[in-house]
């Protein structure tokens, strides 16, 4: 296939990743400013503007954190370029750009959802609209994904698609852990001691994790079994360890059908030994923020790597 | 003009009594529920975007995309009404290739004195760097789309030749698709010739123009300016439905000697080029220097044998109306017969005489400029203001040769659904023609175009217009 259109799938699929993340940070921020006092909703809204990295877009606009203006910001201002009804833009152009190469129903999936996103996001979001738009975007992704898993050939297509989605997946875990990572401080200091559980449910809220991690931990929330569920439990279809390992599969198979291994398998390969045989333990020793800073650049070094591999641009 | 009683409607008698070709559709609308047909109207516009059938407006930021709207009555030709125009519309695509050939080589008919030497020299479509040189398997016209109207039962009329690059065939197959989804039951009750292999014979049909360096079996792809281009949904689903790969100037480049392009795993060579952007902007090197959208060097690649292009460059200039107006003279030239689809009476005002007449009788008459097209910078004399018709008098005087006239015809009408039941509109049609050197290939269908403004004979979809599934009958 040309590498253009192996450039759009992948944009294609690292957008619509994208757009759901941020639909389950808002989700999650959502619950916790109705379950706080207005303080501590506000510093919410801040940390979900600052996990999604435009606090200074945000501020230039706005003087304080509050949630119409915290969503709509993060949903449909033109002044945040990254916003989802943008993002979303983004991933109907570049499905656009690579129609020859998705199937029918993909594509239709694409488009109904954009046309309902699209419209939905056309005026300001309302408190009693907001629930509906973020279903809409999560719904959209699983939609997406159904498509992609039951109508796609198995080829390099599809693993351009499954690539862009786990390098954009592990960055956004790896970003949402990083931002929180000081909460956890406290309790290395006493060990076993619990954590703020309002703070971590929201977490793992965020990353469709909560009940999850409940039934593997009892309940019980501490900065160890955070780690260990976040960061390395393979059996976890948004934690670190189960992206480093899907992406590895998938650019495995891009090696065998070009019959030729490139620079993104031999990054692949040094990445993977930052995490196999590592524990919780080795992490804190380490330093979690440290962990996760080094896991972030080797995942933006590996999916720049795809792209010169496979001539996405030149 | 436009009056609905004395044109030739296509589904009715005047008497109210329904034709031949369209008795058993009548049957069946007659027994569904007007209520039910409402509601599967507004469904049609839903489904169309669905899919993204759609075609962009430049200049307009919040309605970027429209659709084209569908109508849900079947254009129907009965198959000998058919046979009849088959045999027409082949014998003016094998001339129109014989007429470019003859053009780029040694111009018989200008020796002849059939058609003046002017014609094509003044024709900004005329590539010079085409002279003497043979396009693979001699075939200009790959692809083209003539345009038709009907007066009366035996009465087809060729409006306009398309062969630079025809679209609208997107619409020929997403209109079948549509109406087959919407009304399963009626395709059972009558038999309608399929138009859904179209894709398939076009690879065929471009396949066999294969360039003489290909080697093995020749890879296809679709040229597009880009996902911004009005008519981008068509390239994609037509490189979607050949298996061809969609191409965009950035990823062609020439190595070796070939044009080729850009995949995951290095440069491939292709081997025939559907393009579907203007010569002006196919080789920087030889045309625009500023076009982003082509192939430096594509050009040199061409004349040596390294790739096809489709259709041929310098094609363009059998599209030109003036040199329309020569068709039937060129028909003769060519193929020795009489032109079996004849013109429309046209007027060229380059002649003294013509212009004229044409000026004396403005508001009877349709005046175009020689290379316009899409509606645009046309005179409808019969609906035009005095105005009007006074501004576009100073135009022609200034610069008579630019334009023709053609009587206005009484195109024929075609029931369209609306609110309050069937109603009769003035329609087109554009079959489309493949051409390789295994023969003339015309899918058993086309474009049909609808004026859907009451009594209004302006087609184009930039001006109004929809379109409507076309149905050739089995026999």
């Amino acid at each position: 296939m040309l590498g253009r259109t192996a450039n759009g799938l992948f944009w294609m699929f690292r957008y619509l990743e994208r757009a759901e993340n941020t639909a389950r940070l808002l989700e999650a921020g959502l619950r916790m400013a109705l379950t706080r006092d207005l303080t501590t909703a506000r510093e919410e809204w801040r940390s979900v503007i600052s996990t999604l990295g435009q606090r200074r877009q945000y501020e230039a606009g706005y003087e304080d954190y509050e949630g119409p203006s915290a969503w709509n910001f993060v949903l449909r201002d033109k002044a945040n370029p990254a916003n989802v009804r943008e993002m979303f833009g983004a991933v109907r152009s570049n499905a656009r750009v690579a129609r020859t190469s998705i199937s029918s129903e993909m594509w239709e999936a694409v488009n109904e959802s954009w046309m309902k996103l699209d419209s939905m996001l056309s005026r300001p979001v309302s408190q009693s609209a907001v629930g509906d738009v973020v279903t809409t975007i999560r719904r959209a992704g699983t939609q997406v994904h159904g498509a992609l898993d039951g109508s796609m050939l198995r080829n390099e297509a599809y693993h351009f698609a499954r690539a862009g989605t786990y390098v954009e997946r592990a960055e956004s875990t790896a970003r949402i852990l990083d931002m929180k990572y000081y909460l956890l401080l406290p309790s290395l200091n006493h060990v076993g001691s619990s954590l703020d559980s309002g703070q971590w449910d929201q977490v793992l809220r965020s990353v469709a994790g909560a009940s999850a991690y409940t039934w593997l931990n009892a309940g019980e929330i501490d900065a160890r079994g955070i780690v260990q569920f976040l960061v390395l439990d393979e059996r976890f279809p948004r934690s670190l360890a189960f992206c480093r390992g899907a992406l590895r599969d998938n650019l495995a198979a891009l090696a065998r059908i070009h019959g030729r291994e490139g620079g993104s398998n031999e990054l692949m390969r040094s990445a993977d030994m930052q995490i196999a045989d590592t524990s919780a333990d080795d992490i804190f020793d380490m330093g979690l923020h440290e962990f996760l800073i080094d896991y972030i650049s080797r995942n933006a070094a590996i999916g720049e790597a795809i792209g010169e591999d496979y001539r996405f641009l030149a | 003009m436009g009056d609905a009683q004395t044109n030739f409607d296509e589904m009715k008698h005047a008497d109210g009594e329904i034709r031949p070709a369209y008795t058993d559709y009548c049957k069946w609308y007659d027994e569904q529920d007007p209520r039910w047909l409402k509601r599967k109207n507004s469904e049609a516009d839903e489904s169309f975007r669905r899919t993204g059938i759609t075609f962009n407006v430049y200049g307009e930021d919040e309605a970027e995309e429209r659709l084209i709207p569908f109508d849900m009555v079947p254009r129907v030709i009965t198959a000998g009404e058919w046979r009849r125009l088959t045999r027409g519309i082949e014998q003016r695509v094998r001339a129109l290739n014989a007429f470019l050939y003859d053009l780029y080589h040694r111009q018989e008919i200008i020796r002849a004195g059939r058609v003046p030497e002017r014609l094509f020299r003044n024709n900004a479509a005329w590539l010079p760097n085409m002279v003497g040189f043979t396009p693979p398997g001699g075939i200009y016209t790959h692809i083209s789309g003539i345009d038709l109207v009907r007066t009366g039962p035996n009465d087809f009329f060729v409006l306009e030749d398309n062969a630079r690059t025809p679209s609208g065939v997107s619409y020929m197959l997403e209109n079948r698709e549509t109406m087959m989804a919407m009304f399963p039951d009626l395709f059972s009750r009558v038999a309608v010739e399929s138009v859904s292999n179209y894709p398939r014979r076009l690879a065929r049909s471009l396949a066999a123009c294969a360039p003489p360096k290909c080697e093995g079996t020749p890879r296809i792809a679709v040229l597009t300016p880009g996902i911004y281009n009005s008519a981008y949904f068509e390239h994609a689903f037509l490189a979607d439905q050949m298996g061809a790969e969609l191409v965009e100037g950035s990823d062609l480049r020439v190595v070796n000697g070939r044009v080729q392009m850009r995949t995951t795993s290095g440069y491939t060579p292709v081997d025939v080029l559907y393009r579907r952007v203007d010569d002006d902007y196919l080789d920087p090197l030889t045309f625009e220097p500023d076009s982003v959208l082509g192939v430096p060097g594509i050009m040199d690649v061409y004349r040596s044998g390294g790739i096809t292009i489709a259709n041929a460059p310098g094609t363009g200039v059998s599209d030109d109306k003036a040199i329309y107006s020569f068709m039937p003279e060129i028909v003769e030239f060519y193929t020795g017969e009489k032109a079996l689809l004849p013109n429309v009476e046209t007027w060229r005002c380059a002649d003294e005489d013509s212009l004229a007449y044409v000026l004396d009788n403005l508001e009877e008459l349709v005046v175009k400029e020689v290379h316009g097209s899409g509606g645009y910078g046309m005179l409808i004399g019969p609906t035009a203001t005095k105005k009007d018709i006074r501004t576009f008098r100073a135009k022609l005087e200034a610069n008579p040769e630019n334009y023709i006239a053609q009587p206005t015809l009484s195109l024929s009408t075609c029931p369209i659904f609306t609110a309050k039941g069937l109603a009769p509109r003035h329609v087109d049609l554009r079959p489309f023609v493949l051409a390789s050197p295994k023969g003339i290939d015309i899918t058993p269908g086309g474009l049909t175009r609808v004026a859907l403004k009451k009594g209004s004979l302006v087609v184009n979809s930039s001006q109004g217009g929809g379109t409507k599934d076309t149905w050739v009958l089995k026999d």
